[in-house]
């Protein structure tokens, strides 16, 4: 006869014996099983956040750069004429063009005593651009000279309506303009002004005006200085560019460009990537996490249910059915994680998708966490969750029903080298059992350590953040720039206008400073910079070497910063070509003469005597820093907004401002955000950790009691085990969190900034006392065990 | 006297039916003798002992360990009295799996107030060449003589075994009685063995048989066997 399982005997009835085992089981478990289910959540709901955010920004700038046609090449040049675009259609690849004009204008905006600066952009007047179109949010798109279009951010920080009106400097020429409407557009989704660090949409905006009023306020009649592209479906990037810079080199072109270069457009990228990377190296940790809480929990179920075991398989279930039956106890314990993850996850995506559509200026926000999404996070949490069963399930299945039924043999210990050491150290006994039991199962305790240990990391690696950031800050705008202000010339001026900026109410101090867009070669590798230069001795602008002090660039030399040196693989002595795409586009070779330490750019450095020399000229400035006596600050806006021959006035302190008011919303978002993570962490391992100990050890804590013990001394080695265990796990999430900090720092980086690796021993003693507080709790919840033990009853029974 | 019960009783309450396990006990136990209590399974024996012992409360009557009432005491008190005067021995060993054999006995002997010296105990019990092995690397008779010794390494005044033998075989079981006899006859201490092992009666001073919670009988042995002669 063929032997037939029970199971399969008896299919007839709905609900299996077993299955109410199962149900019963769980229930018994539920607060260790909620605990590992909010753990195993948290990663689901952070990979649907990342994931979704992902999705929605990525969807949504795949959508407006389709409808909006943002253009894929761009090249900007000093003034090229419109004769020439038949020539760069004729370009394979090009499919069409869109000539503009642009350039920066200060702004006198009405009760705003700093200048702001706009950026003008032409707007064609017979039909609309064919690259690059704006959204109109409200209004009209401009056609008379005095009209404009804003940006809709830009309008709506300086409560602007349409009809009002506001004044620029335009190329020399104060002129009152009127908002006709607020438009949106691809290219702007993140907007920064020139010398900015971040987005400040009160100090800076988007100006469309019509094309013909931009070329007579710029002087470009029947030219552009802007033009985009876009491709057919077969072009190479590269070509293109390569034919535009040789095309546009004698109208002096500044080096073309792709997508990639876009302001906007890379740091919208470098987003996206942050939250795709995020999604594949954060929730994986909390996935290991509940798979070791798992295993840890059923083994100890398992070999609790030692006799039962025995009995159901002496009835006659199959080892396959005694295995699947712990697993789907961890399938339960999964499927309330992933419940509580998906709701947690998409509520998350839509709050923090909304916080983005802040940030950055789209006009619509397609969100939809797609299904796909849900299966993967639900798939890779039961995988896991099984993965981490798997083993006691496997045991559970190879008991052999006669052994099983007996009880397993006492744990067993040795004598060590370790225990001679303990012997002579005088310990107490109780001292001894913990450290015992610690020793006896090495790879539990290590695992639990390391469980902990990854709570203190996650903290760690939150603050990192904050810290990285108060230290650039710190090294931007305390150490390297000093300026109040950056006074931004239309083109480059004697030095001797320097007194004329001296003169000036409220300046007291101004110093010289250029600007170059330039191209760094070394052998094969080249690199586009902008290229600074300043004098010896200057103090307002510097360039901070590794040991935080100034460094002036050697005479004769270029100074880089160590990111660029280490793109381009040259080191300190090695000669580089640097081809200006400023002036003449001259070519000099110049031997790099020191390395610093940068983390915003990729910066080169030059001495500015040195470089006037090199291009044969008289001492020039395109910028000069100023120092500003607070109390005349009115006045020299005044009279700023009335210079002709500046561009534009960058204030720094409102620079900084904006920097830390975006960073601080951020950063303390994301701490609490860790810290809670980091106290369910805690909870789940500590709390799991300390109930198995109980449930392993409450025989011999009973004979402790009954030797006379009292409840404190007891409980002392319940606690001393997980808070010992607690403790050695600090340095290792030290360690951890140092890692994922110097991964996290590593993977930030990017072309526009570095996160630098700042670990700030405060924020590590700040992990350690939240994971250690949390763990304290946690095993004190179970405490209460100790004080409601049976005595008799546990010593009755045999183990 | 060591202990006195006056109307002792304790009742379980299992659902809706109340189980006397004690029903108004006197009894009365004296300095130096070698009790044992003999009674079935129920009878109420176990109970007895685990209130004498300090490990569970009465729910009525009085218990007297010399002029100290036990009735009258808060958990703190009792642990403290188990602590300073009694020892326990049980069916199941209870030794720390994670403490060799000396350091089972240290447990007791770093916080009692007059201890003997944790090898001297083991010495007693026959375990001098075992000092530092673990419980699971000990015979059963032997992890009880861990067990002894660790209950008398304190010297109590009282030693409280509960079935003592009830997981050994008979020739380690008489290994463990000797011992026992010997704990009694040397320190002097009071000792209540309880069994349903008739046969062990006969080396005790009394026996007091409990039947439902009450006692049925006390009888003085004239004459004492010695633990090998014992018919197992």
């Amino acid at each position: 006869m063929i032997p037939v399982s029970p199971r399969t005997r008896s299919r007839g009835s709905a609900v299996q014996a077993i299955d109410i085992k199962l149900l019963r089981d769980f229930q018994r478990l539920w607060l260790q099983g909620l605990a590992i289910a909010i753990v195993l959540a948290c990663g689901v709901a952070i990979l649907l956040t990342a994931m979704g955010m992902f999705t929605a920004l990525d969807d949504t700038r795949q959508a407006y750069y389709e409808r909006n046609r943002f253009a894929e090449v761009f090249v900007e040049a000093n003034r090229v004429p419109r004769t020439l675009l038949p020539s760069v259609l004729d370009i394979p690849g090009v499919q069409s063009v869109e000539p503009r004009v642009q350039g920066i204008a200060i702004l006198d905006l009405p009760d705003r005593t700093e200048t702001a600066l706009g950026r003008f952009i032409s707007f064609p007047a017979s039909q609309e651009p064919t690259l690059n179109i704006p959204i109109l949010r409200s209004g009209v798109t401009p056609e008379a000279a005095d009209e404009v279009m804003v940006t809709t951010a830009f309008a709506e920080a300086n409560g602007f309506e349409i009809g009002d009106r506001f004044h620029a400097n335009l190329n020399g020429q104060r002129q009152e303009l009127m908002i006709t409407g607020t438009a949106m557009s691809p290219e702007f989704i993140y907007t920064i002004g020139p010398g900015a660090l971040m987005p400040d949409n009160e100090g800076f905006g988007i100006i469309w005006m019509p094309e013909a009023a931009m070329e007579a306020a710029f002087d470009m009649q029947g030219a552009f200085n802007q033009l985009g592209l876009s491709l057919s479906a077969d072009a190479v990037e590269a070509d293109v560019l390569d034919r535009l810079d040789s095309l546009f080199d004698p109208y002096g072109g500044l080096g073309a460009y792709g997508r990639d270069r876009q302001v906007s457009d890379s740091f919208l990228t470098a987003e996206i990537d942050q939250l795709n990377s995020m999604a594949f190296i954060v929730p994986p940790v909390f996935f290991a996490i509940s798979a070791f809480l798992v295993g840890m929990v059923m083994s100890r179920i398992v070999t609790l249910d030692r006799a039962e075991i025995g009995l159901l398989k002496a009835l006659g279930y199959s080892d396959v059915e005694i295995c699947l039956h712990y697993l789907l106890l961890a399938l339960m314990i999964a499927l309330v994680g992933i419940l509580i993850g998906s709701g947690l996850g998409t509520l998350l995506a839509r709050a923090m998708a909304w916080q983005y559509a802040r940030f950055f200026d789209f006009p619509y926000l397609i969100f939809r966490v797609p299904a796909w999404v849900y299966a993967m996070s639900a798939f890779a949490a039961m995988l896991t969750t099984m993965l981490g069963a798997l083993r006691a399930a496997l045991i559970a299945a190879r008991l052999a029903p006669a052994i099983a039924m007996q009880p397993p043999a006492p744990p067993h210990f040795r004598q060590t080298v370790l225990d001679r050491l303990m012997g002579r150290m005088q310990l107490r006994q109780t001292t001894i059992m913990v450290l015992r039991s610690i020793l006896r199962w090495p790879i539990r305790s290590a695992l639990t350590s390391l469980g902990i240990a990854a709570a203190t990391a996650a903290v760690i690696s939150s603050s990192f953040m904050s810290d990285a950031l108060a230290r650039v800050i710190d090294l931007a705008f305390n150490q390297s720039y000093r300026q109040d202000a950056m006074v931004l010339f239309t083109e480059e001026r004697p030095l001797s206008a320097l007194a004329d900026l001296r003169a000036l109410p409220g300046v007291l101090q101004a110093e010289p400073q250029q600007f170059h867009s330039a191209t760094l070669r070394y052998g094969p590798r080249e690199k586009d910079v902008s290229l600074e230069a300043r004098p010896v001795g200057a103090e307002l602008s510097r360039v901070i070497g590794d040991d935080g002090r100034a460094i002036d660039p050697p005479a004769g030399g270029i100074l880089l910063s160590e990111r660029l040196a280490e793109q381009l693989g040259a080191m300190v002595g090695d000669v580089i070509e640097v081809e200006f795409m400023t002036g003449q586009r001259e070519i000099h070779s110049m031997v790099i003469s020191g390395l610093a330490e940068q983390y915003l750019g990729l910066g080169a450095y030059v001495e500015i005597g040195f470089l006037d020399q090199k291009l044969r000229r008289s001492p020039q400035m395109s910028v000069a820093n100023i120092v500003i006596d607070e109390r005349e600050l009115d006045a020299l806006h005044g009279s700023l907004q009335q210079t002709p021959i500046l561009s534009g006035l960058i204030m720094m302190n409102e620079n900084r401002r904006a920097f830390e008011e975006t960073i601080n919303q951020n950063v303390v978002v994301i701490n609490a955000v860790y810290a809670i993570i980091a106290v369910l962490i805690t909870v789940g391992v500590a709390y799991n950790s300390a109930r198995i100990q109980m449930s392993e050890r409450a025989r011999e804590l009973a004979s402790l009691r009954i030797l006379g013990f009292t409840r404190r001394e007891v409980s002392g080695v319940l606690i001393g085990e997980a808070m010992l265990l607690a403790v050695i796990a600090q340095p290792i999430g030290w360690l951890l969190g140092a890692w994922i900090s110097a991964a996290l720092s590593n993977s930030f980086t990017s072309d526009l900034y570095t996160i630098p690796l700042v670990l700030a021993p405060s924020s590590f003693a700040r992990a350690s006392l939240i994971v250690l507080a949390t763990s304290l709790v946690s095993v004190l919840l179970v405490r209460r065990r100790i004080d409601r033990m049976d005595l008799v009853a546990v010593m009755k029974t045999r183990e | 006297m060591v202990f006195r019960t006056e109307a002792l009783t304790k009742v379980y309450a299992t659902g809706e039916t109340q189980v006397h396990a004690l029903d108004h006990v006197d009894l009365e136990l004296f300095e130096g003798e070698l009790a044992v209590l003999l009674g079935a399974s129920g009878s109420g024996k176990s109970t007895l002992l685990n209130i004498l012992g300090g490990l569970d409360h009465a729910s009525s009557g009085h218990v007297w360990f010399r002029d100290l009432e036990l009735t009258a005491m808060r958990d703190r008190g009792l642990t403290r009295y188990r602590r300073d005067h009694v020892g326990f021995i049980f069916q199941f060993y209870n030794l720390v799996p994670s403490l060799s054999a000396r350091e089972n006995v240290k447990l007791v002997t770093d916080v009692a107030p007059n201890p003997m010296k944790a090898g001297d105990a083991l010495e007693m019990v026959g375990l001098g060449h075992r000092l530092d092995h673990f419980p699971a690397e000990l015979s059963g008779g032997e992890q009880q003589r861990v067990a002894i010794a660790r209950a008398i390494a304190k010297q109590p005044e009282v030693l409280l075994c509960d079935e003592p033998t009830g997981a050994l075989d008979s020739k380690t079981g008489v290994q463990v009685l000797e011992v026992l006899k010997e704990v009694n006859e040397t320190i002097g201490t009071s000792i209540i063995v309880i069994t349903h092992n008739a046969g062990i009666q006969a080396m005790a001073h009394r026996v007091v048989r409990l039947a439902d919670g009450k006692i049925a009988s006390v009888d003085v042995n004239d004459t004492r066997v010695a633990p090998h002669e014992i018919a197992w």
